[in-house]
Protein backbone atom coordinates (compact mmCIF):
# COMPACT_ATOMS: atom_id res chain seq x y z
CA UNK A 1 0.00 0.00 0.00
CA UNK A 2 1.57 3.56 -0.74
CA UNK A 3 0.00 5.45 1.65
CA UNK A 4 2.82 6.29 4.55
CA UNK A 5 2.17 4.69 7.84
CA UNK A 6 1.05 7.98 9.71
CA UNK A 7 4.23 7.07 12.26
CA UNK A 8 6.43 3.99 12.64
CA UNK A 9 7.31 1.94 16.11
CA UNK A 10 11.15 2.49 15.06
CA UNK A 11 13.01 4.35 12.41
CA UNK A 12 15.84 1.49 11.54
CA UNK A 13 18.54 3.32 9.50
CA UNK A 14 22.28 3.94 9.19
CA UNK A 15 24.54 6.68 10.36
CA UNK A 16 27.85 7.12 7.87
CA UNK A 17 30.72 8.78 9.45
CA UNK A 18 32.41 11.02 7.04
CA UNK A 19 35.09 11.77 9.19
CA UNK A 20 36.31 8.17 8.81
CA UNK A 21 34.96 7.12 5.63
CA UNK A 22 38.05 6.39 4.03
CA UNK A 23 36.79 5.83 0.25
CA UNK A 24 37.78 1.85 -0.25
CA UNK A 25 34.17 1.18 -1.72
CA UNK A 26 34.07 -1.60 0.61
CA UNK A 27 30.90 -1.11 1.49
CA UNK A 28 29.65 -0.99 -2.32
CA UNK A 29 31.31 -4.59 -2.85
CA UNK A 30 29.84 -6.18 0.42
CA UNK A 31 26.18 -4.61 -0.47
CA UNK A 32 26.47 -6.05 -4.10
CA UNK A 33 27.74 -9.20 -2.84
CA UNK A 34 25.16 -10.29 -0.58
CA UNK A 35 21.98 -8.51 -2.29
CA UNK A 36 22.85 -11.01 -5.35
CA UNK A 37 22.07 -14.11 -3.46
CA UNK A 38 19.37 -13.83 -1.62
CA UNK A 39 16.29 -10.94 -1.30
CA UNK A 40 14.55 -10.67 -4.59
CA UNK A 41 16.07 -10.49 -8.31
CA UNK A 42 20.13 -10.23 -8.22
CA UNK A 43 21.84 -7.18 -9.09
CA UNK A 44 22.94 -7.72 -12.99
CA UNK A 45 25.75 -6.22 -14.63
CA UNK A 46 25.69 -4.86 -18.43
CA UNK A 47 28.75 -5.66 -20.40
CA UNK A 48 30.80 -5.73 -17.05
CA UNK A 49 33.70 -6.77 -19.05
CA UNK A 50 33.24 -4.38 -21.94
CA UNK A 51 33.82 -1.00 -22.86
CA UNK A 52 30.60 0.30 -21.80
CA UNK A 53 30.27 -1.88 -18.28
CA UNK A 54 27.71 -0.75 -16.37
CA UNK A 55 25.08 -2.35 -13.81
CA UNK A 56 22.76 -2.08 -10.72
CA UNK A 57 24.18 -1.14 -7.03
CA UNK A 58 22.62 -0.14 -4.37
CA UNK A 59 25.30 1.98 -2.95
CA UNK A 60 27.76 4.25 -4.37
CA UNK A 61 30.80 6.19 -3.16
CA UNK A 62 31.17 9.33 -4.24
CA UNK A 63 34.77 11.55 -3.50
CA UNK A 64 34.20 15.09 -3.01
CA UNK A 65 36.99 18.01 -3.28
CA UNK A 66 36.19 20.86 -0.36
CA UNK A 67 37.91 24.00 -0.48
CA UNK A 68 37.71 26.35 2.55
CA UNK A 69 37.74 30.17 2.40
CA UNK A 70 41.01 29.65 4.05
CA UNK A 71 42.57 26.73 4.52
CA UNK A 72 43.90 23.73 1.66
CA UNK A 73 40.97 21.63 0.12
CA UNK A 74 39.75 18.64 2.17
CA UNK A 75 38.99 15.15 0.08
CA UNK A 76 36.13 13.91 1.54
CA UNK A 77 34.30 10.44 0.72
CA UNK A 78 30.60 10.20 0.38
CA UNK A 79 28.86 6.71 0.37
CA UNK A 80 24.95 7.28 -1.36
CA UNK A 81 22.15 5.07 -1.00
CA UNK A 82 18.66 4.83 0.85
CA UNK A 83 17.91 7.29 3.56
CA UNK A 84 14.44 5.44 4.33
CA UNK A 85 12.62 8.57 4.63
CA UNK A 86 9.63 9.09 6.50
CA UNK A 87 7.88 11.09 3.73
CA UNK A 88 9.02 8.70 1.08
CA UNK A 89 7.73 10.78 -2.09
CA UNK A 90 9.25 6.90 -4.30
CA UNK A 91 6.46 5.35 -1.90
CA UNK A 92 3.32 7.32 -2.55
CA UNK A 93 4.07 7.90 -6.14
CA UNK A 94 3.93 4.18 -6.95
CA UNK A 95 0.90 3.36 -8.95
CA UNK A 96 0.78 -0.81 -7.97
CA UNK A 97 1.45 -0.25 -4.28
CA UNK A 98 5.23 -2.66 -5.26
CA UNK A 99 6.93 0.46 -3.11
CA UNK A 100 5.96 0.65 0.29
CA UNK A 101 7.25 1.33 3.79
CA UNK A 102 6.82 -0.63 6.91
CA UNK A 103 5.01 0.42 10.03
CA UNK A 104 7.48 -1.61 12.11
CA UNK A 105 10.40 -0.03 11.49
CA UNK A 106 10.29 2.50 8.88
CA UNK A 107 12.86 0.47 6.13
CA UNK A 108 11.50 0.57 2.56
CA UNK A 109 11.05 -1.69 0.54
CA UNK A 110 9.49 -2.59 -3.03
CA UNK A 111 7.07 -5.90 -3.65
CA UNK A 112 9.24 -6.87 -6.96
CA UNK A 113 6.17 -8.85 -8.17
CA UNK A 114 4.03 -6.24 -8.13
CA UNK A 115 6.60 -3.74 -9.84
CA UNK A 116 6.16 -2.80 -13.14
CA UNK A 117 9.21 -1.06 -13.49
CA UNK A 118 8.21 2.35 -14.95
CA UNK A 119 10.57 4.19 -12.89
CA UNK A 120 8.35 6.74 -11.27
CA UNK A 121 10.02 6.33 -8.24
CA UNK A 122 12.95 6.84 -9.44
CA UNK A 123 12.37 9.96 -10.62
CA UNK A 124 10.81 11.04 -7.47
CA UNK A 125 14.00 10.29 -5.32
CA UNK A 126 16.21 13.17 -4.97
CA UNK A 127 18.86 11.11 -3.90
CA UNK A 128 19.42 8.36 -6.24
CA UNK A 129 18.73 5.62 -4.30
CA UNK A 130 17.05 3.52 -6.52
CA UNK A 131 18.24 1.79 -10.05
CA UNK A 132 16.08 0.13 -12.05
CA UNK A 133 17.84 -3.73 -13.02
CA UNK A 134 18.05 -4.03 -16.90
CA UNK A 135 18.03 -7.58 -16.64
CA UNK A 136 15.02 -8.20 -14.16
CA UNK A 137 13.15 -5.02 -15.19
CA UNK A 138 12.21 -4.04 -11.56
CA UNK A 139 13.21 -1.32 -9.04
CA UNK A 140 15.93 -2.24 -6.50
CA UNK A 141 17.12 -0.17 -3.60
CA UNK A 142 18.55 -0.71 -0.27
CA UNK A 143 16.55 -3.10 2.00
CA UNK A 144 18.89 -2.35 5.15
CA UNK A 145 19.74 -5.99 4.88
CA UNK A 146 16.40 -6.78 6.17
CA UNK A 147 17.36 -10.22 5.39
CA UNK A 148 20.31 -10.01 7.68
CA UNK A 149 18.98 -7.98 10.21
CA UNK A 150 16.41 -10.32 11.88
CA UNK A 151 17.98 -13.74 10.91
CA UNK A 152 18.34 -15.80 13.63
CA UNK A 153 20.31 -18.15 11.26
CA UNK A 154 23.34 -15.65 11.00
CA UNK A 155 26.20 -14.90 14.58
CA UNK A 156 24.48 -12.19 16.17
CA UNK A 157 27.45 -9.86 15.28
CA UNK A 158 26.48 -10.11 11.57
CA UNK A 159 22.90 -9.33 12.32
CA UNK A 160 23.89 -5.50 10.58
CA UNK A 161 23.47 -4.76 7.22
CA UNK A 162 26.54 -6.00 4.80
CA UNK A 163 27.86 -2.54 4.32
CA UNK A 164 27.97 -1.89 8.30
CA UNK A 165 29.33 -5.19 8.71
CA UNK A 166 32.47 -4.86 6.41
CA UNK A 167 33.36 -1.62 6.98
CA UNK A 168 37.27 -1.54 7.90
CA UNK A 169 36.78 2.10 9.42
CA UNK A 170 33.84 1.68 11.57
CA UNK A 171 32.49 4.54 9.34
CA UNK A 172 29.38 2.71 9.26
CA UNK A 173 26.55 2.67 11.91
CA UNK A 174 22.90 0.98 12.27
CA UNK A 175 20.61 1.27 14.35
CA UNK A 176 17.08 2.70 15.80
CA UNK A 177 17.05 6.46 14.86
CA UNK A 178 13.72 6.70 16.28
CA UNK A 179 14.82 6.13 19.77
CA UNK A 180 16.86 8.85 21.21
CA UNK A 181 18.52 6.86 23.37
CA UNK A 182 19.83 4.75 21.16
CA UNK A 183 23.61 4.40 20.54
CA UNK A 184 23.30 5.88 16.79
CA UNK A 185 21.22 8.89 18.23
CA UNK A 186 23.54 9.27 20.57
CA UNK A 187 26.56 9.79 18.31
CA UNK A 188 24.01 11.72 15.72
CA UNK A 189 23.27 14.37 18.83
CA UNK A 190 27.13 14.11 19.90
CA UNK A 191 28.40 15.15 16.39
CA UNK A 192 25.65 17.24 14.89
CA UNK A 193 24.64 14.68 12.15
CA UNK A 194 22.96 15.87 9.18
CA UNK A 195 20.29 15.10 6.71
CA UNK A 196 20.73 15.68 3.10
CA UNK A 197 18.85 17.94 0.90
CA UNK A 198 16.31 19.41 3.73
CA UNK A 199 14.71 21.23 1.18
CA UNK A 200 13.12 18.89 -0.55
CA UNK A 201 10.60 17.44 2.61
CA UNK A 202 11.56 14.04 2.42
CA UNK A 203 12.61 14.01 6.19
CA UNK A 204 14.86 11.03 5.87
CA UNK A 205 16.01 8.71 8.60
CA UNK A 206 19.60 8.52 7.90
CA UNK A 207 22.19 10.79 9.15
CA UNK A 208 25.81 11.90 7.96
CA UNK A 209 28.37 13.09 10.71
CA UNK A 210 30.25 15.91 9.41
CA UNK A 211 34.27 15.90 9.10
CA UNK A 212 36.09 16.65 12.43
CA UNK A 213 37.15 20.08 11.88
CA UNK A 214 41.28 20.42 10.93
CA UNK A 215 43.87 21.46 12.74
CA UNK A 216 44.87 25.01 11.83
CA UNK A 217 48.56 25.30 10.39
CA UNK A 218 50.46 27.44 12.44
CA UNK A 219 50.52 31.22 11.42
CA UNK A 220 54.30 31.32 11.18
CA UNK A 221 56.75 28.25 11.09
CA UNK A 222 58.20 27.51 14.66
CA UNK A 223 61.92 27.66 12.95
CA UNK A 224 61.29 31.53 12.94
CA UNK A 225 63.51 32.89 15.39
CA UNK A 226 66.57 30.56 13.65
CA UNK A 227 65.51 31.97 10.34
CA UNK A 228 66.15 35.42 11.17
CA UNK A 229 70.09 34.76 10.35
CA UNK A 230 72.36 38.36 10.52
CA UNK A 231 75.30 37.82 8.13
CA UNK A 232 78.36 38.74 9.02
CA UNK A 233 82.42 39.44 7.42
CA UNK A 234 82.48 38.48 3.73
CA UNK A 235 78.97 37.72 3.37
CA UNK A 236 77.57 40.84 5.31
CA UNK A 237 79.36 42.95 3.73
CA UNK A 238 78.18 41.17 -0.08
CA UNK A 239 74.50 41.13 1.88
CA UNK A 240 75.04 44.99 2.44
CA UNK A 241 76.26 45.76 -0.92
CA UNK A 242 74.39 43.74 -2.91
CA UNK A 243 71.06 45.22 -1.03
CA UNK A 244 71.97 48.97 -2.12
CA UNK A 245 71.98 48.42 -5.82
CA UNK A 246 69.56 48.81 -7.81
CA UNK B 1 15.35 13.27 -17.63
CA UNK B 2 15.50 11.16 -20.91
CA UNK B 3 12.98 11.76 -23.13
CA UNK B 4 11.98 8.55 -23.50
CA UNK B 5 10.02 7.51 -27.44
CA UNK B 6 7.16 6.22 -25.68
CA UNK B 7 6.17 8.35 -23.56
CA UNK B 8 6.12 11.40 -26.10
CA UNK B 9 4.04 9.51 -28.07
CA UNK B 10 1.57 9.13 -24.97
CA UNK B 11 1.62 12.47 -23.81
CA UNK B 12 1.03 14.19 -27.31
CA UNK B 13 -1.16 11.55 -29.27
CA UNK B 14 -3.28 10.83 -25.54
CA UNK B 15 -3.32 14.65 -25.33
CA UNK B 16 -4.90 15.36 -28.46
CA UNK B 17 -7.32 12.50 -28.75
CA UNK B 18 -8.75 13.44 -25.06
CA UNK B 19 -9.15 16.84 -26.39
CA UNK B 20 -11.01 15.62 -29.27
CA UNK B 21 -13.01 13.36 -27.57
CA UNK B 22 -14.21 16.10 -25.24
CA UNK B 23 -15.50 17.97 -27.88
CA UNK B 24 -16.99 15.02 -29.59
CA UNK B 25 -18.89 14.26 -25.98
CA UNK B 26 -19.94 17.88 -25.80
CA UNK B 27 -21.61 18.93 -29.27
CA UNK B 28 -21.41 15.14 -31.33
CA UNK B 29 -21.36 14.18 -34.59
CA UNK B 30 -24.15 12.28 -36.67
CA UNK B 31 -23.87 9.23 -38.47
CA UNK B 32 -20.88 7.58 -40.61
CA UNK B 33 -18.80 10.66 -40.59
CA UNK B 34 -19.64 10.36 -36.57
CA UNK B 35 -18.04 6.82 -36.69
CA UNK B 36 -14.68 8.40 -38.45
CA UNK B 37 -14.07 11.15 -35.96
CA UNK B 38 -15.21 9.33 -32.52
CA UNK B 39 -12.92 6.82 -34.36
CA UNK B 40 -9.96 9.14 -34.78
CA UNK B 41 -10.27 10.30 -30.83
CA UNK B 42 -10.19 7.07 -29.83
CA UNK B 43 -7.31 5.77 -31.73
CA UNK B 44 -5.53 8.40 -31.11
CA UNK B 45 -6.00 8.27 -26.86
CA UNK B 46 -5.87 4.27 -27.38
CA UNK B 47 -2.72 4.16 -28.86
CA UNK B 48 -0.83 6.82 -26.70
CA UNK B 49 -2.13 4.65 -23.76
CA UNK B 50 -0.71 1.58 -25.40
CA UNK B 51 2.61 2.95 -25.92
CA UNK B 52 2.83 4.42 -22.33
CA UNK B 53 3.32 0.99 -21.34
CA UNK B 54 6.30 0.45 -23.86
CA UNK B 55 8.67 1.93 -21.38
CA UNK B 56 7.75 -0.55 -18.80
CA UNK B 57 9.88 -3.08 -17.32
CA UNK B 58 6.70 -5.51 -16.71
CA UNK B 59 3.78 -4.34 -18.70
CA UNK B 60 2.23 -7.59 -18.18
CA UNK B 61 1.74 -6.73 -14.74
CA UNK B 62 0.32 -2.98 -15.71
CA UNK B 63 -3.15 -3.86 -14.46
CA UNK B 64 -1.66 -3.52 -10.61
CA UNK B 65 -1.79 0.33 -11.75
CA UNK B 66 -5.10 0.52 -10.83
CA UNK B 67 -4.58 -0.26 -7.39
CA UNK B 68 -2.82 2.88 -5.53
CA UNK B 69 -5.12 5.97 -6.74
CA UNK B 70 -5.44 7.39 -3.20
CA UNK B 71 -1.56 8.27 -3.58
CA UNK B 72 -0.23 7.97 -7.00
CA UNK B 73 -1.27 10.56 -10.20
CA UNK B 74 0.10 7.82 -12.31
CA UNK B 75 -2.39 5.69 -11.06
CA UNK B 76 -5.02 8.04 -10.91
CA UNK B 77 -4.66 8.42 -14.43
CA UNK B 78 -4.94 5.18 -15.39
CA UNK B 79 -8.21 4.98 -13.69
CA UNK B 80 -9.28 8.66 -15.35
CA UNK B 81 -8.27 7.71 -18.85
CA UNK B 82 -10.06 4.46 -18.88
CA UNK B 83 -13.59 5.29 -16.73
CA UNK B 84 -13.88 8.58 -20.06
CA UNK B 85 -13.19 5.85 -22.19
CA UNK B 86 -16.02 4.35 -20.96
CA UNK B 87 -18.21 6.83 -20.26
CA UNK B 88 -18.12 8.01 -23.91
CA UNK B 89 -18.74 5.22 -25.39
CA UNK B 90 -22.68 5.17 -25.24
CA UNK B 91 -21.89 7.93 -26.55
CA UNK B 92 -20.44 7.36 -29.25
CA UNK B 93 -22.77 4.30 -30.29
CA UNK B 94 -25.11 6.44 -29.93
CA UNK B 95 -23.86 9.46 -32.45
CA UNK B 96 -23.27 6.70 -34.91
CA UNK B 97 -25.76 4.37 -35.10
CA UNK B 98 -28.47 7.64 -34.33
CA UNK B 99 -29.93 6.01 -30.33
CA UNK B 100 -30.82 9.93 -29.48
CA UNK B 101 -29.60 9.23 -26.47
CA UNK B 102 -29.10 12.63 -24.70
CA UNK B 103 -25.02 14.41 -23.94
CA UNK B 104 -25.54 13.29 -20.28
CA UNK B 105 -22.61 10.54 -20.78
CA UNK B 106 -20.75 12.86 -23.52
CA UNK B 107 -20.67 16.04 -21.22
CA UNK B 108 -19.62 13.61 -17.81
CA UNK B 109 -17.04 11.68 -20.64
CA UNK B 110 -15.90 15.62 -21.59
CA UNK B 111 -15.59 16.01 -17.56
CA UNK B 112 -13.38 13.01 -17.33
CA UNK B 113 -10.93 14.03 -21.07
CA UNK B 114 -10.20 17.56 -18.92
CA UNK B 115 -9.23 14.83 -15.42
CA UNK B 116 -7.57 12.49 -17.61
CA UNK B 117 -5.06 15.25 -19.16
CA UNK B 118 -4.75 16.72 -15.51
CA UNK B 119 -3.78 13.51 -13.89
CA UNK B 120 -0.96 12.85 -16.91
CA UNK B 121 0.18 16.45 -16.10
CA UNK B 122 0.19 16.21 -12.77
CA UNK B 123 2.49 13.03 -12.77
CA UNK B 124 5.35 15.28 -13.57
CA UNK B 125 4.40 18.47 -11.93
CA UNK B 126 4.27 16.37 -8.96
CA UNK B 127 7.85 15.71 -8.25
CA UNK B 128 10.00 18.49 -6.04
CA UNK B 129 13.22 16.68 -7.58
CA UNK B 130 12.05 18.23 -11.18
CA UNK B 131 11.87 21.74 -10.00
CA UNK B 132 11.08 23.21 -13.81
CA UNK B 133 8.36 20.51 -14.17
CA UNK B 134 7.13 21.08 -10.27
CA UNK B 135 5.08 24.27 -11.35
CA UNK B 136 0.76 24.96 -11.85
CA UNK B 137 2.16 26.19 -15.60
CA UNK B 138 3.00 22.21 -16.57
CA UNK B 139 -0.73 21.26 -16.32
CA UNK B 140 -1.81 25.01 -17.93
CA UNK B 141 0.01 23.83 -21.15
CA UNK B 142 -0.98 19.93 -21.07
CA UNK B 143 -4.27 21.18 -20.91
CA UNK B 144 -4.06 23.75 -23.66
CA UNK B 145 -2.62 21.52 -26.11
CA UNK B 146 -5.21 18.92 -25.58
CA UNK B 147 -7.74 21.97 -26.06
CA UNK B 148 -5.43 23.24 -29.10
CA UNK B 149 -5.00 20.01 -30.60
CA UNK B 150 -8.60 18.91 -29.89
CA UNK B 151 -10.20 22.09 -31.77
CA UNK B 152 -7.86 21.55 -34.93
CA UNK B 153 -9.44 17.86 -35.54
CA UNK B 154 -12.93 19.57 -34.66
CA UNK B 155 -12.45 21.87 -38.13
CA UNK B 156 -14.13 24.59 -36.21
CA UNK B 157 -11.19 27.16 -37.38
CA UNK B 158 -12.89 29.95 -35.63
CA UNK B 159 -12.06 28.44 -32.36
CA UNK B 160 -9.23 26.31 -33.25
CA UNK B 161 -7.46 29.34 -33.99
CA UNK B 162 -7.53 31.54 -30.62
CA UNK B 163 -6.96 28.51 -28.89
CA UNK B 164 -3.61 27.59 -30.72
CA UNK B 165 -3.02 31.52 -30.03
CA UNK B 166 -3.86 30.96 -26.06
CA UNK B 167 -1.48 27.74 -26.12
CA UNK B 168 1.49 30.00 -27.64
CA UNK B 169 0.82 32.23 -24.51
CA UNK B 170 0.68 29.20 -22.84
CA UNK B 171 4.04 27.26 -23.83
CA UNK B 172 5.84 30.92 -23.00
CA UNK B 173 4.55 31.07 -19.45
CA UNK B 174 6.06 28.02 -19.12
CA UNK B 175 9.22 28.55 -20.36
CA UNK B 176 9.60 31.59 -18.46
CA UNK B 177 8.33 30.91 -15.49
CA UNK B 178 10.00 27.15 -14.97
CA UNK B 179 13.35 28.58 -16.54
CA UNK B 180 14.83 29.44 -13.12
CA UNK B 181 13.29 27.09 -10.65
CA UNK B 182 16.44 24.48 -10.24
CA UNK B 183 18.14 27.72 -8.44
CA UNK B 184 15.05 28.48 -6.55
CA UNK B 185 14.05 25.20 -5.34
CA UNK B 186 17.48 25.58 -3.07
CA UNK B 187 18.85 22.37 -3.81
CA UNK B 188 22.81 22.45 -4.34
CA UNK B 189 25.83 20.54 -4.40
CA UNK B 190 26.26 21.82 -0.63
CA UNK B 191 22.88 21.25 0.45
CA UNK B 192 22.91 17.78 -1.56
CA UNK B 193 26.17 16.47 0.30
CA UNK B 194 25.71 19.08 3.62
CA UNK B 195 29.28 19.62 3.11
CA UNK B 196 29.05 23.60 2.73
CA UNK B 197 29.48 24.11 6.01
CA UNK B 198 33.45 23.54 5.49
CA UNK B 199 33.44 25.19 1.83
CA UNK B 200 32.97 24.92 -1.42
CA UNK B 201 31.98 21.58 -2.74
CA UNK B 202 33.37 19.84 -6.52
CA UNK B 203 33.81 16.37 -7.78
CA UNK B 204 37.10 14.92 -6.95
CA UNK B 205 36.44 11.46 -8.45
CA UNK B 206 33.10 10.16 -9.74
CA UNK B 207 31.61 6.59 -8.02
CA UNK B 208 32.13 4.49 -10.75
CA UNK B 209 33.57 4.83 -14.32
CA UNK B 210 30.88 3.96 -16.78
CA UNK B 211 27.36 5.11 -16.62
CA UNK B 212 24.59 3.93 -15.01
CA UNK B 213 20.71 3.67 -14.63
CA UNK B 214 20.80 6.97 -12.97
CA UNK B 215 22.38 8.96 -14.98
CA UNK B 216 21.28 7.70 -18.28
CA UNK B 217 17.24 8.43 -16.76
CA UNK B 218 18.17 11.85 -15.24
CA UNK B 219 21.05 13.38 -16.58
CA UNK B 220 20.53 14.06 -20.15
CA UNK B 221 22.37 16.99 -21.77
CA UNK B 222 21.64 16.30 -25.46
CA UNK B 223 18.61 18.11 -25.98
CA UNK B 224 19.56 21.27 -23.88
CA UNK B 225 22.48 21.88 -26.19
CA UNK B 226 19.53 22.86 -28.55
CA UNK B 227 16.79 24.20 -26.43
CA UNK B 228 16.52 27.59 -28.31
CA UNK B 229 16.49 26.05 -31.66
CA UNK B 230 13.86 23.10 -30.29
CA UNK B 231 11.92 26.25 -28.60
CA UNK B 232 11.34 27.82 -31.84
CA UNK B 233 10.35 24.49 -33.65
CA UNK B 234 7.92 23.72 -31.12
CA UNK B 235 6.36 27.44 -31.46
CA UNK B 236 6.47 27.36 -35.16
CA UNK B 237 4.97 23.82 -35.74
CA UNK B 238 2.43 23.41 -32.94
CA UNK B 239 0.70 26.97 -33.39
CA UNK B 240 2.25 29.44 -35.79
CA UNK B 241 1.78 27.11 -38.80
CA UNK B 242 -1.48 25.20 -37.83
CA UNK B 243 -3.02 28.57 -37.47
CA UNK B 244 -1.54 29.67 -41.53
CA UNK B 245 -2.92 26.35 -42.46
CA UNK B 246 -6.39 26.74 -40.92
CA UNK B 247 -6.72 30.75 -42.26
CA UNK B 248 -5.49 29.93 -45.88
CA UNK B 249 -5.80 26.20 -46.67
CA UNK B 250 -9.24 25.29 -47.47
CA UNK B 251 -11.19 22.41 -46.77
CA UNK B 252 -9.93 19.10 -45.07
CA UNK B 253 -6.70 19.53 -46.10
CA UNK B 254 -6.08 22.32 -44.01
CA UNK B 255 -7.10 20.72 -41.09
CA UNK B 256 -5.60 17.67 -41.65
CA UNK B 257 -1.78 19.69 -42.68
CA UNK B 258 -2.59 21.69 -39.30
CA UNK B 259 -3.25 18.48 -37.34
CA UNK B 260 0.06 16.92 -38.60
CA UNK B 261 1.82 19.78 -38.41
CA UNK B 262 0.56 20.95 -34.85
CA UNK B 263 1.72 17.07 -33.41
CA UNK B 264 4.49 17.31 -35.17
CA UNK B 265 5.26 20.33 -33.11
CA UNK B 266 4.03 19.18 -29.85
CA UNK B 267 6.32 16.21 -30.38
CA UNK B 268 9.28 18.93 -30.43
CA UNK B 269 7.85 20.41 -27.39
CA UNK B 270 7.52 17.39 -25.34
CA UNK B 271 11.17 16.18 -26.23
CA UNK B 272 12.53 19.55 -24.94
CA UNK B 273 10.31 19.26 -21.86
CA UNK B 274 11.92 15.87 -20.65
CA UNK B 275 14.95 16.92 -22.30
CA UNK B 276 15.72 20.23 -20.26
CA UNK B 277 14.04 19.01 -17.13
CA UNK B 278 16.86 18.51 -14.65
CA UNK B 279 16.74 16.36 -11.64
CA UNK B 280 18.36 17.11 -8.76
CA UNK B 281 20.39 14.04 -8.33
CA UNK B 282 22.68 15.09 -11.05
CA UNK B 283 24.33 17.19 -8.08
CA UNK B 284 25.78 14.30 -6.84
CA UNK B 285 27.48 13.63 -9.86
CA UNK B 286 28.47 17.43 -10.04
CA UNK B 287 25.88 17.64 -13.55
CA UNK B 288 23.02 18.30 -14.34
Amino acid sequence: MTCLPPRTDKKLGLVIDLDTCVGCHACVTACKGWNDQGYGAPLSDQTPYGAEASGTFLNRVHSYAVQPDDMPAQIINFPRSCLHCEDAPCVTVCPTGASYKRAEDGIVLVNEDACIGCGLCAWACPYGARELDLAAGVMKKCTLCVDRIYNDGLPEEDRVPACVRTCPTGARHFGDLGDPESDVSRLVAAREGFALMPEMGTKPVNRYLPPRKKDRPEEASLLAPLLDIKATGLAGWLDRVLGKLP
Amino acid sequence: MNPAPSVIIFTTLSGMGFGFLALLGLYGAPGWIGFFLWGTGYGLAGVGLMASTFHLGHPERALLAFTQWRTSWLSREAWASVVTLGLLAPQALSDWLGWGLGRGFGMAGAVGCVVTVLCTSMIYAQLKTVPRWNHWSVPLVYLAFAAGGGLILSGVRGLAMPALCLLGIAMAVQWFATAGRFAKAGATMESATGLGRIGRVSVFEQPHTGGNYLMREMIFTVGRRHAERLRMIAMVGAVMLPVVSLAFVPGVLGIGLAAVLHLAGAMAHRWLFFAEAEHVVGLYYGKR
